[in-house]
Order: structure tokens, then sequence, then C-alpha cells
């Protein structure tokens, strides 16, 4: 099924695309049908700058893996008084 | 008779009178050939899909399929437009309305056109092609397991539909189907609907691991049945 399941979020940083950086600015989050993944569904993300993107295809655990690795070291206590 | 098909990227008009690429297909000569407009799924304007277009031109057809992503980023990669049009917030349908009805008046005007239009979708496009068949004048319109079908759209269907389902599918589930094939019923509307054992979304997906092999045949052979009934096809 194709869920159009979709959120966009601000986002301000730099991604690489393997030859060089640019800035970015926002995130489009959705589970839908990969390009590319051997995966009926997976959860992608497209981090934008302007028009070029970095995308990444995972399935479910795999990304709940890295929201939660995400938040945790978001939560460390060394990190927390830094952000 | 050659079999040998012409097969090419190409430029249509669309809606709004904008210029969209399109993938076109066509056997290499022969007259009174139909016609199908192919959509997309949600990945969009991707390999497989344009071999799919090639497939129907081997069996005679002269085919096109629009590139319903064109305008999000024009001259890029399947995917990168694919994900362009889903950071714009999707392909709105009266968009994709003028562009199909730009890919229809296309195929009739080919000279050796037999006047007939079929319109046939997968995933997103199938629902898609209910679109088209409730609102444009096209001759036969095959869905392919499309999801969230306008089912208030029912009394509008101009052509007669034929819909391929699995059973394992979640959007359109089996209420789902059931729900359409109460409406058309209502309506009395000509339609044929399939729903596969052990098939799920996109079992025509040959490059997917949802791929049904037994699924995929049969729908096949439903396809060039129905095309060759309602088109005049092989």
């Amino acid at each position: 099924m194709c869920t159009y399941v979709t959120t966009t979020t601000e986002a301000s940083g730099s991604a690489y695309r393997g030859d060089d950086w640019f800035r970015v600015d926002r995130a489009v989050v959705y589970f839908d049908h990969p390009q590319d993944a051997p995966l009926d569904h997976a959860l992608c993300i497209d981090v934008w700058g302007d028009r070029e993107r970095v995308a990444v295809e995972l399935d479910a655990p795999s990304a709940r893996r890295l929201a939660e690795s995400i938040l945790a070291i978001l939560d460390h206590d060394e990190v927390k008084v830094l952000t | 008779m050659s079999d040998a098909i012409v097969a090419q990227s190409t430029t249509i008009v669309g809606h709004g009178g904008d210029e969209i690429e399109a993938y076109e297909a066509h056997p290499l000569d022969g007259s009174g050939q139909p016609s199908v407009v192919v959509l997309h799924h949600m990945p969009g304007f991707d390999r497989a899909t344009k071999e799919i277009v090639r497939t129907f031109a081997v069996y005679g057809y002269a085919t096109l399929m629009p590139n319903l992503h064109h305008r999000y980023a024009p001259g890029a990669k399947a995917g990168d437009a694919a994900a362009a049009a889903r950071d714009a917030g999707g392909v709105p349908d009266e968009q994709c309305l003028g562009d199909v009805r730009g890919a229809v008046d296309t195929l009739r005007a080919r000279p050796e056109s037999n006047g007939k239009v079929g319109v046939i979708g997968y995933c997103s496009g199938g629902r898609q092609t209910f679109l088209v068949a409730c609102s444009l004048d096209v001759d036969a319109a095959v869905d392919c397991y499309g999801g969230r079908a306008d089912i208030d759209l029912a009394p509008n269907l101009r052509c007669p539909l034929l819909g391929l389902f699995g059973v394992e599918d979640q959007s359109p589930s089996p209420a789902d189907v059931a729900a359409m094939t109460s409406a058309l019923e209502a309506n009395g509307k000509t339609f044929d609907f399939h729903s596969y054992d052990d098939a799920g979304h996109a079992f025509f997906s040959v490059d997917r691991p949802s791929y049904r092999l037994d699924a995929s045949k049969d729908g096949w052979k439903r396809i060039w049945d129905f095309f060759g009934t309602q088109l005049g096809g092989e």
C-alpha cells in the first residue's frame, strides 16, 4: 500500500553527498515504498537543502533503533548541557 | 508485419499547457493501433514502469506514460523527482487529470491510432486510474491495487473497469474492494474485480519482494483479454 504518511520538519546543518557538503533546511520523513531497499515499505528520510538531498531507506526496526540512538545521545548528560 | 517497437523519452503538453516529460513505446509499423496510458506508482517514472510501457508496445499498443513528477525536478532521476513531489505536498488530482488528458489526446492524434485509449495504473497510479476513468473520455481502465480510491466517484465511472487486487493488501484492503464493488453494482457500472490469494500490494513488481508469480501471470492475462476486448487489441 502507498501510505502517503509524511512529515516535514525544519532542519539546520549540513549533509554530505559524496563529493561535497551542502547546507540543509528541512527533513522529510515518511513510511512508504522505497526506491531501492529490498523492502515492501521503508522508513525513508530525505534531508533537503534547496533542490538537493541525501536519502536513506531503512526497515522499521532499524529506523526505530536509529531514532532511539539519536535520542539517547541527545539525552546523555554530557550532551544535554551543550544543547 | 514487423514485431519491432520504438521506445523513447518524449515531451507532451500536460495540465495548464505545461510541457512535461513522458515515455512512449509503440509498434514500429502497422495501423489501427489501440492505445494505453500507463500511470506510474509512487516511486515514480522508474525503470520498472518503463519496462511495463515497452511490454504494452510488444503486445501492439501505442503507450504513453506521463511523468507526473516532472514539474518538481525536471531532468532528475525518478527517485529524486518522486522525493521532490512528496516534499512539495504531492501531485494534485487536477494536475494529474490534466497531464493524463494530454497523454490521451496525444495518443488519439496519432495517425496509426484506432481511436481507442485505455488507462492502467499501479499503486498510487491505480487510485489515479479510477479518478481518470470517472473524469475523462477513455475507453477502458485497469486499476492495479490502487488504495484510497474515492468511492463517491463511483456514479461517474465512464468506462469498463478491471480491478486487480491482493487479499493481503491493507490499502486497498479486502473491505475496501468490497465497498467499491457494492458502490459500482449499486450504480449499474461495468466492472470486473479479481483479488488474489497469497498476494498483497504491488504483486506485479518484478523488482520488489512483493512480486507474486501466479497473481502476476494471471493478472497480465486478464489485462490482455480486457484491453483486447475493449480497445481492439490482440
